[in-house]
């Protein structure tokens, strides 16, 4: 492992956490899976055009939030029946553009060579959606609160959903590298859903999903290379080892 | 009155959703400093008035709000889940953050409401039904707002914290100099704070003081059957 790497992990994990939290309080832990999927046609013309897969997933995962967002507006059963279909067809579609090890990796993330492109892009987004979540918390907690109360206080609900859903999925973009289309979601979940369960306040939750997204990222990297596995299972696996020892504790 | 002593007037107000007429042509008026009560069953559109008069959904007609009016409203149900780990305090910091003068304002709001502080530091989830809407309250008083729009505000709450909170609110419109309106399905309730009352029915409105406009032939007519209810008028 370089210490890019290393850094740009930890990065991935901080944004994860932080934007974790907000996607379980906003009840979006069961979109934040399929969404991650529609990277995988992003990945695979990417590879076929000889781009950089990184800006392939990432131009498809603002796409699927822009569609998120678009229809977001409409009724709750709407959204989810169509991004059940959406995401699920993207994903197979995505699998007939990409094939044997590029899949694998691409499904499951793998600890491949850091280019620059990458390593530039990451600590770019991960700044971008650390700053994002720490100067907007009040008014996204406003607005989690009650959009017409938002509202009121002068808050634009629509636009700050918009670049919530943004954020969310550049987050994505930085968790392919490590935990692939397939299980990236689990990232952005588990460690809030742990912080959850364990904080007293706010503050408390962002911390705890920080730290247990952290470990379990760097936890699940050193563990691939002894194992020479794929990286993201072990991350998932660890993290959610996490969240079962908060299970033992009852909830405050 | 001039249209000046008014800090509301609406006017041939509607409001569709797709095909289904909820509101169709509502007018009424609110003066500065009254207690507007507004009735009606189950159905009637008091709801989606408010989120209209807030500016929260789309309508035909016109709601003009006084120049320098500052609305806090206060929702009925949130779409909230109870166990998360936000306190009070993370509430009611994170609406006056928007404010100037942000910790000075949560100690002023939670003040009015007699909230302590220690009681807001909890999880939201542990609050009971009666401290929970005091926080809502405090929480649309942030910014000094000189228009109150509360959606049944005791709803859910038991029968000594409801007489609280109406004492509450009825104290906050005096000493504050609001103008408060609200939703309320208690009839005692609205003729014992109300100065004026909008009743919804079927599409259409009345207005006038509860004296008048709660005859009972009106409440059989909205709510299909004979409302008992106190006239502490006679």
């Amino acid at each position: 492992m370089t210490s890019e790497s290393i850094l740009l992990s930890i990065a991935m994990a901080v944004a994860a956490g932080l934007i974790g939290c907000f996607a379980v309080m906003r009840r979006m832990a069961l979109a934040a899976d399929p969404l991650s999927h529609v990277a995988l046609p992003g990945i695979g013309v990417a590879l076929a055009l000889h781009v950089h897969p990184i800006f392939g997933a990432v131009v498809m995962l603002l796409f699927g939030a822009l569609l998120v967002w678009a229809i977001e507006a409409r009724a709750r059963e709407a959204t989810e029946t169509v991004i059940g279909v959406v995401f699920s067809v993207a994903l197979a579609l995505g699998s007939l553009t990409a094939s044997g090890e590029e899949l694998i990796d691409a499904l499951f993330g793998g600890a491949g060579v850091l280019g620059w492109a990458e390593v530039g892009f990451g600590a770019l987004a991960a700044a971008a959606i650390v700053v994002f979540v720490v100067t907007q918390r009040n008014r996204l907690i406003v607005t989690l609160v009650s959009p017409d109360v938002a509202r009121t206080a002068g808050i634009d609900v629509r636009r700050l959903d918009l670049l919530y859903l943004l954020a969310f999925a550049l987050t994505i973009a930085l968790g392919l590298r490590y935990l692939g289309v397939l299980l990236m979601g689990a990232l952005i979940i588990i460690p809030a859903a742990t912080a959850k369960r364990l904080a007293r306040n706010l503050t408390g939750m962002l911390l705890i999903a920080v730290a247990v997204a952290v470990l379990a990222t760097v936890g699940g990297v050193g563990l691939a290379a002894w194992l020479h596995q794929p990286t993201g299972p072990l991350i998932v696996t660890v993290a959610a080892a996490g969240f079962l020892l908060s299970l033992l504790r009852r909830q405050a | 009155m001039s249209r000046l002593d008014h800090i509301l007037v609406v006017s041939h107000l509607s409001v569709r959703f797709d095909s289904t007429t909820v509101l169709a042509d509502i007018s009424f008026r609110v003066a500065r400093g009254a207690s507007l009560a507004v009735i009606g069953p189950n159905g009637a559109g008091k709801t989606v008035l408010f989120r209209a008069l807030i500016g929260a959904i789309p309508y035909d007609g016109r709601v003009q709000w006084a120049p320098g009016t500052r609305l806090g409203y206060v929702p009925q149900k949130l779409d909230l889940e109870r166990d998360i780990p936000i306190t009070g305090l993370d509430f009611l910091r994170a609406r006056a953050a928007l404010v100037k003068g942000a910790d000075r304002e949560v100690a002023r709001v939670l003040a009015l409401v007699a909230v302590p502080r220690e009681v807001a530091a909890r999880r939201i989830g542990t609050l009971s039904g009666g401290q929970f809407q005091r926080l809502l309250i405090a929480f649309a008083l942030v910014g000094a707002p000189n228009v109150l729009l509360l959606d049944e505000p005791t709803a859910g709450v038991d029968e000594p914290g409801q007489e609280q909170l109406n004492e509450l609110l009825a104290r906050l419109q005096r000493d504050q100099g609001l103008t408060v309106l609200f939703i309320s399905h208690e009839l005692s309730v609205v003729y014992r704070y109300a100065t004026e009352v909008l009743c919804l029915s079927r599409g259409r409105a009345c207005l006038g003081p509860p004296q008048t406009v709660l005859t009972p032939d009106l409440l059989h007519e909205m709510y299909g059957t004979d409302v008992g209810y106190h006239r502490h008028d006679q």
